[in-house]
């Protein structure tokens, strides 16, 4: 018996950075070529890291890759970035990292200092993160063909008890809770590359949230719903997936959003939206109504003083994100189109 | 954050609202073209258009750079972009423009060396540190960006950095506006005025709208609050019978303008007799050259410019939206054909284009009645 050969709907000519900026194009990369080809499940599997079963034991299973130029920014580095992004990544699935591999491709030419200082960074993130770095593998390229240093990692997690979340679960009434300010990390790289005349008291955000979504999933128990890590296309791009996966609008209350003044200032000269810049730091999550004050609490009282809850969700107009300002006007809060902000993460 | 808060803040701007509401005429229908597309962004941007009462209703103009500009340009840019050693440098604006073989961003996937500045004067630094190349800086802009284009060539100059050159499309403002009360489609029955073009022509140049074409002209800020105090502004003139230019952006604007920018303008700038705009033809003394002073650092005659003049995707109805003519969802393509993921012109693609801040900001609003904030 044959299977048909799935139907392929990415119909661009080629790669451009837009496929990996976690926007629009980035969506259709993976859903229109990636997935049909390599995964037999269907789009709606696609969250933060995969649930599995292995012999009766569920795992949560991720990877993901770093490539931001500069190496080393206010408040991290790529070392840095890579545990805490697949740590996040497990997280927000609802599960505890317990152990990572790490892959370096390292362009010829790199300064060993460089190195040891990311492989350090690396150690050091993930003793706080409480994660094991039990193997990994390294390659080296020609110079002029990579950028310093890319790294990839890969984790498998423990899921957190009692947790069940999927868009699906989300209902009209449920309230969008933010655990901090967003932007940080995308303003940060961009002003760290020098090239604007820009300068902003700013640091990456990049920190692991482990600890924040199990005090928040304590406080909200069966009414915690949903969360993802806000990176690359911004918490514009992971509310918009979570409207179209759940056929329900996001309605944010936009003075409610916290944003930093330097990450504000920047945006508006550069004419940029902070909802479409990247986050290493920070998470959403939907929580019921009834359990999220509570849940803002918690997380409040553990370490994300700034959380704030920025929107409700509604019925209507389903598939959608809204704004709303304190003056009464709407817009519509779409996915990043586009890269304005090529290699951040 | 100052000067933007407190343009934002609800009080006032519901005060604003109150009396505008007081203000506009139940009995009639007002049409006020904002030029800008900064303030078509702003509009769909703050939600502005759910604050005004239905009759007054607000018609996108065409002030956004990269719309005006005709495909055949953006071709002319890119077949220098392919030529030997060159960078082609350009504002972020400008990279997904189609071209008839694709945007700059396509052809930078190819292969071709196009790189993102923001200011002209990042451009021409490129220049000094890559003196094997040669970098050609795609200018674009109203009298806005003009002064600092200029500048930049007079550094150049200055310097004697060879390896630098503009092809100049800056265009002039006021013919735009002309163009449109000329045409016979149009009725406006007042104007915002453009805020950042005016800091530098200041408010002098549209004193023929009122005194000529008796329609009043209220220069504007791009913060809600401003918007709104312009359109009371404009209600106020209209029921009081009266057309005058005013100016809502003193903050910023003075009435005179910024004579050091224009000085550097007609340092290095001369009228062209004509000029293509998209969608709107050709019209006279419309645009800016390189004088033959700079005659070194004009792209157009460093280079050989093939003058490819392209005509618009037939069902793209591109010039119609730019004059006010059509809505953007009046256009055949809105949405389907083109989006600003996918753009077909370059209305969808500009941030101040009206197709792209309405598909962004605006239309999937309408599919389903929206209740008030909860």
């Amino acid at each position: 018996m044959s299977t048909a050969a799935p139907r392929l709907r990415f119909r661009d000519a080629q790669i451009e950075m837009a496929h990996g900026a976690g926007g629009k194009a980035s969506r259709r990369l993976v859903e229109g070529l990636i997935a049909p080809l390599l995964l037999s499940g269907t789009t709606e599997l696609l969250g933060d890291a995969a649930h599995i079963i292995v012999s009766g034991t569920t795992i949560a299973i991720t990877a993901d890759s770093f490539v931001v130029k500069p190496l080393r920014f206010p408040g991290g580095s790529i070392g840095e970035l890579a545990v805490n992004g697949t740590v996040n990544d497990l997280a927000v699935s609802g599960a505890k990292a317990e152990a990572l591999v790490v892959t370096y491709v390292i362009e010829a030419g790199l300064p060993t200092e460089t190195l040891e200082a990311e492989v350090r960074a690396m150690a050091d993130a993930a003793a706080r993160a409480g994660v094991a770095i039990v193997g990994g593998d390294t390659k080296v390229v020609e110079h002029g063909k990579a950028d310093g240093l890319y790294i990839t990692t890969a984790g498998i997690g423990r899921p957190i008890p009692g947790l069940s979340l999927s868009a699906k679960s989300v209902r009209a009434g449920d309230r969008v809770i933010l655990s901090g300010p967003v932007g940080d990390h995308g303003i940060t790289i961009l002003l760290a590359r020098g090239e604007l005349d820009l300068e902003a008291d700013l640091r990456s955000d990049t920190r692991a949230v482990l600890a924040f979504v199990e005090a928040l999933a304590a406080a909200a128990a069966s009414g915690l719903r949903w969360m993802r890590d806000p990176t690359r296309g911004g918490a514009a791009t992971s509310l918009n997936e979570l409207a179209r996966d759940a056929r329900l609008c996001i309605a944010l209350q936009e003075d409610a959003i916290p944003v930093r003044d330097g990450v504000r200032g920047a945006c508006e000269l550069l004419g940029l939206d902070p909802l479409h810049i990247a986050n290493e730091g920070q998470f959403l999550a939907v929580v019921s109504d009834e359990y999220a004050g509570r849940a803002l609490d918690a997380l409040r009282g553990a370490g994300c003083p700034e959380a704030a809850i920025i929107g409700t969700v509604r019925e209507q107009p389903a598939g959608t994100v809204l704004g709303v300002t304190s003056y009464g006007g709407t817009r519509v809060i779409d996915m990043l189109v586009g890269d304005p902000l090529p290699r951040i993460c | 954050m100052k000067f933007v808060d407190e343009f934002r803040d609800a009080a006032v701007i519901g005060k604003a609202v109150e009396e505008i509401r007081r203000l506009a005429d139940p009995a009639r229908h007002y049409r006020f073209m904002e030029v800008c597309g900064g303030h078509t962004h702003a509009i769909y941007r703050f939600g502005l258009k759910d604050l005004l009462p239905a009759n007054i209703e607000l018609v996108h103009g065409p002030g956004c750079p990269v719309c005006v500009l005709p495909m055949g340009r953006i071709d002319d840019g890119l077949a220098m972009a392919t030529q030997e050693d060159v960078v082609f440098a350009a504002f972020g604006d400008m990279m997904r423009v189609p071209g008839t073989h694709g945007s700059p961003l396509e052809h930078k996937a190819r292969g071709a060396d196009v790189r993102i500045v923001y200011s002209p004067a990042d451009a021409l630094r490129l220049a000094e540190n890559n003196p094997g190349r040669h970098v050609m800086f795609f200018a674009i802009g109203f009298e806005t960006t003009a002064p600092s284009t200029a500048l930049t060539l007079i550094r150049a100059k200055a310097k004697g950095i060879r390896n630098f050159s503009v092809f100049c499309n800056h265009v002039t403002i006021i013919p735009g506006i002309r163009a449109i009360l000329d045409s016979p489609d149009m009725r406006i029955d007042a104007f915002l005025g453009p805020g950042h073009v005016s800091t530098v022509i200041g408010c002098r140049p549209y004193e023929w709208i009122a005194r000529t074409e008796r329609k009043p002209i209220v220069v504007s800020g791009f913060e809600p609050l401003d918007m709104l105090q312009s359109v009371l502004m404009l209600l106020r003139q209209l029921r009081n019978g009266e057309a005058k230019v005013e100016n809502q952006y003193k903050r910023v604007v003075p009435w005179e303008g910024n004579r050091a920018a224009l000085k550097a303008i007609a340092e290095v700038f001369e009228l062209r007799n004509y000029f293509e705009w998209r969608g709107m033809g050709f019209i006279s003394q419309s645009a800016l050259r390189v004088r033959d002073s700079y005659a070194e650092w004009d792209a157009e005659r460093r280079f050989s410019v093939p003058g490819i003049r392209v005509t618009d995707p037939k069902a793209a109805q591109c010039g119609e939206v730019l004059k006010g003519v059509l809505k953007p969802v009046q256009c055949k393509l809105f949405g389907n054909e083109c989006t600003p993921e996918r753009p077909v012109g370059a209305l969808m693609v500009s941030s101040e284009g009206s197709c792209a801040a309405y598909y962004n900001y605006e239309h999937r609003k309408t599919l389903t009645n929206i209740a008030a904030p909860a």
